[in-house]
């Protein structure tokens, strides 16, 4: 089928990719990249699909590395239990964070969103004889090796957009996005539309949760700044799906992989290039610009941010057929020729 | 007891009264006209049975059991459909796909709505454009898709609300056979309609209602000849 | 009861200044449907030009004249090139308006954080520390002031909506945006123009608040929340509500943080912001008719 290929490409890639590549670096940067692409798929599950655009989807990813990380602390529960915990941990917290939100609509229920996930965040950081505080949680890394977190990585992507795959054309899908498009209209239909949000939230809140959890694992330490961060978790989950293509089953895939490489092109002043010129060219100015635009990669997500909601709204996904025309110069056949 | 009855319905918005005491019974099978003029409160006693919102006091009775003040979802599931004034096509999705949404309230696999969504297009004589999407439908196609998603939710009792206004003679024309052929198919029918020669063509009988308020029911003929009626619409031909 | 009194004032009188934070925001948020996830950086913005103007020996009251007009003309450029032309885009976000002034917050954040650096800046005046006394209670001179240019603003506000043909306009725009096209409003040329009005005032409070307050790139977030709690609990568009929202979080803030602790501060804001969406969702403007 041709609608499968270039993904059963990309996994095929995947799969084999840490036997062709033993970089530690790369193999990191695989791994981030894997990892956005479960957060941001789930993401696009509440948001592009339903319609409820999330600004404090961090709450989930810092609630699941959480419950891996205090299960392995307090009751030495292996961090991969963890994991599955930290997936029903972030569910559990999505419901009452439903509960206050979706009542809201528009724009209200972002910045309700926003505020739960701020508000959790402070959470963390206050109840100190639980959560450590700002000191934070650190457990010993079980592989030393970073193949084996790579697959599991894998595995969870592949899981989490499998599972967009199947909603989408299944009766919650559907669901799903005629709340979207016209909230009334779907009560009116049958729909219970409180019970396909929260059905929804869920979904999303597990994925984002068994993500957190991951990061625990792989990371050994979180501390709440880190976890629950509203630019680096919240603002990025919704960069990585608007990129990509909102809406869209693999466009949060695509987005992942730009995401992290803009990331990592900015950390590393465009890949070194500013390192090569300044010694080539003995500049100072340059490698003072190099070292300015090494810590320029928020405000390179900042431009990113307005330059694809002006031109590219929906994301590179979304909108291929704009990027043909615009950037590519291909002209959609003439009729009647 | 009736088929279908409202009874003493009234809706107050802060302070003002939009709904002020209406009553009316619906028999099984027929084509009930609900008319008046703009803001006079059908819309909102339409709301009221559908379950946009409560009433603020007053029942509505369908086969016998209070349903005023359910979700609409579950008064959907029970058996009243209704189509919105303003239209509300599922904009991004496809015809087929809007009837599909609706579908997966009577069946649950993805084959049968499909099947059961084709052929309710069908019945709605929407088959031609089951591929476009529902907001690149002009307005006619847009009205008959409403209808044919409440359709698909196989309502025993109906409500239209203005489903003719802004179509053209010849839409006008087939949007009538199309409701005198949801009846004959076994629906119920409640319909507001501003445009006279609609409403006065296809109803068995009328209720007039101005300032929330009843002022006339009875045969098509016995509301246009009454002169409450006649006056509330100062002005308007029956056109 | 001292203690009591005392957390009270100082309340209440940031409550002025909080309520100059927040009456650009619902201006913003009422006329136009905007969330503004910048205004908070706004502010900054105008803090750091004050400070830059201080370093000149210029004074904090005196940059007000400076800051508010380089701010009214910066909001008037972000709404026509960025948020006006989001209205015509067609997508399936509708809250992609609310990203993009989260992006602009970003730029605006890194830019600052490029010119000045993320060390904490500070403008110290004569009157910085000053405080007078009535009775066992001490008022801070700045706060003070700022709480009397406070009101002034905000009874200006409320004249200028009310008495001129542009107040009016805005109005008319904020009510029914077609409408008031129909009526030959040109609404694009409103809403650039208020959301110039609202970053100008929100500069007047970051001149404000220069003295007796440190500067520093990420200020703008709490400053932000604190906008909207205060628009919210407000209502959406009502200058008086942005007096009595200005107040009530300033007194829950200074309340929380004398009896529960300092720390507890954000959460309180937080804690109300989210009360009040859900149980007042027109804010304090259902009880009020402004």
């Amino acid at each position: 089928m041709k609608r499968n290929f270039y993904p059963l490409l990309l996994l095929a890639v995947l799969a084999l990719l840490p036997l062709a590549v033993k970089s530690n670096y790369f193999l990191h940067l695989m791994i981030l990249f894997l990892i956005w692409v479960v957060i941001g798929s789930s993401w696009n599950i509440l948001a592009g699909f339903t319609g409820q655009v999330s600004f404090g989807h961090a709450a989930f990813f810092g609630v699941g590395a959480y419950t891996a990380g205090l299960l392995f602390t307090h009751l030495q529960v292996s961090p991969w239990w963890g994991m599955a915990f930290g997936g029903f941990a972030a569910l559990l917290i999505g419901l009452p964070f439903g509960a206050i939100c979706f009542p809201l609509r528009g724009a209200y229920f972002a910045l309700a969103s926003l505020a739960l996930g701020e508000g959790i965040r402070h959470v963390a950081t206050i109840a100190e004889n639980f959560t450590g505080g700002m000191v934070g949680i650190m457990i010993m890394p079980t592989f030393i090796s970073k193949v084996p977190y790579y697959y599991i990585a894998l595995a969870l992507a592949v899981m989490s957009v499998l599972s967009i795959r199947l909603i989408v054309n299944s009766k919650p899908g559907y669901y799903f996005v005629s709340i979207r498009e016209d909230q009334d209209a779907a009560a009116s239909l049958g729909i219970n539309t409180t019970l396909y949000k929260n059905l929804s939230l869920s979904i999303s809140a597990f994925w984002t949760g068994m993500a957190g959890a991951l990061y625990m694992n792989y990371m050994g330490f979180i501390d709440p700044h880190v976890v629950f961060s509203l630019h680096d978790y919240s603002v990025m989950a919704i960069l990585v799906a608007i990129v990509g293509g909102v809406g869209t089953i693999y466009g949060p895939t695509v987005g992942a992989f730009i995401m992290v490489a803009f990331q990592e092109f900015f950390r590393t002043g465009f890949f070194g290039l500013f390192e090569y010129l300044g010694d080539k060219t003995g500049s100072t100015a340059v490698s003072v610009l190099g070292d300015a635009v090494k810590q320029a990669h928020v405000l390179g997500f900042g431009i990113l941010v307005i330059v694809v909601i002006l031109y590219l709204p929906n994301g590179v996904v979304g909108d291929w057929k704009k990027i043909r025309r615009n950037v590519f110069r291909i002209k959609p056949a003439k009729e009647g020729v | 007891m009736a088929y279908f009855r409202v009874e003493k319905l009234v809706k107050k918005f802060g302070g003002l009264m939009a709904v002020d005491g209406v009553t009316f019974d619906v028999e099984k099978g027929e084509i009930f006209g609900l008319i008046g003029p703009n803001g006079s409160g059908k819309t909102t006693t339409f709301n009221m049975i559908s379950g946009v919102y409560p009433p603020t006091s007053g029942k509505v009775l369908y086969r016998d059991r209070e349903i005023q003040g359910m979700k609409s979802h579950r008064i959907c599931h029970l058996g009243v459909g209704r189509t919105f004034q303003v239209v509300k096509p599922l904009g991004r999705m496809s015809v087929l796909d809007n009837v599909i949404a609706a579908s997966f309230s009577r069946v649950n696999s993805m084959r049968e709505a499909r099947s059961h969504a084709l052929r309710t297009l069908e019945f709605c004589g929407l088959t031609p454009v089951q591929g476009i999407l529902a907001k690149s439908l002009p307005i006619a196609g847009r009205k008959r898709l409403e209808i044919a998603r409440a359709m698909a939710t196989r309502p025993d009792l109906l409500l239209l609300d203005e489903t003719a206004a802004g179509l053209n003679p010849t839409e006008l024309v087939e949007a009538i056979e199309l409701i005198r052929k949801i009846r004959e198919n076994g629906t119920t029918i409640v319909i507001i309609e501003h445009i006279m020669h609609v409403i006065m063509t296809i109803s068995d009988r009328i209720h007039a209602i101005n300032f929330g308020q009843t002022i006339a029911e009875g045969t098509p003929k016995e509301v246009a000849a009454n002169q409450a009626v006649i006056e509330a619409y100062l002005g308007t031909d029956y056109a | 009861m001292d203690v009591f009194l005392q957390t009270l004032v100082a309340g209440i009188l940031k409550g002025g200044l909080y309520a100059l934070i927040g009456i650009g925001m619902t201006l913003i948020m009422g006329v136009m449907g905007i969330i503004n996830l910048a205004h908070g950086q706004l502010m900054m913005l105008a803090m750091y030009v004050t400070f830059v103007l201080s370093t000149m020996g210029v004074d904090p009251y005196v940059s007000l004249f400076v800051a508010m007009p380089l701010l009214f003309l910066l909001g008037v450029a972000i709404q026509k090139f960025l948020l006006n032309p989001l209205i015509k885009v067609e997508t399936i976000l509708p809250e992609n308006q609310v990203l993009m002034t989260v992006g602009i917050a970003m730029v605006l954040t890194e830019i600052a954080r490029f010119a000045f650096t993320s060390d904490y800046k500070y403008v110290t005046t004569s009157y910085s520390s000053k405080t007078f006394h009535l009775g066992n209670i001490s008022f801070s001179v700045a706060l003070t002031v700022a709480f009397g240019i406070a009101l002034l603003f905000t009874a200006a506000m409320f004249w200028f909506l009310l008495k001129t043909d542009l107040g009016r306009s805005i109005r008319a725009t904020a009510q029914d945006k077609d409408a008031a096209t129909l009526m030959g409003v040109n609404t694009e040329r409103i809403t650039v123009i208020t959301f110039g009005l609202g970053s100008g005032l929100v500069a007047a409070a970051g001149c404000l608040l220069t003295p007796i307050y440190y500067i520093f790139p990420d200020l703008g977030g709490p400053f932000t929340a604190k906008a909207f709690i205060i628009t919210i609990l407000g209502g959406l568009g009502s200058t008086v509500g942005a007096i009595f929202g200005g107040v009530t979080l300033a007194l829950a803030e200074s309340m929380g943080a004398t009896y529960l602790g300092m720390e507890y501060e954000d959460i309180v804001g937080l804690t109300i912001f989210i009360l009040v969406l859900l149980f007042l969702p027109g804010g304090f403007k259902r009880l009020t008719k402004v």
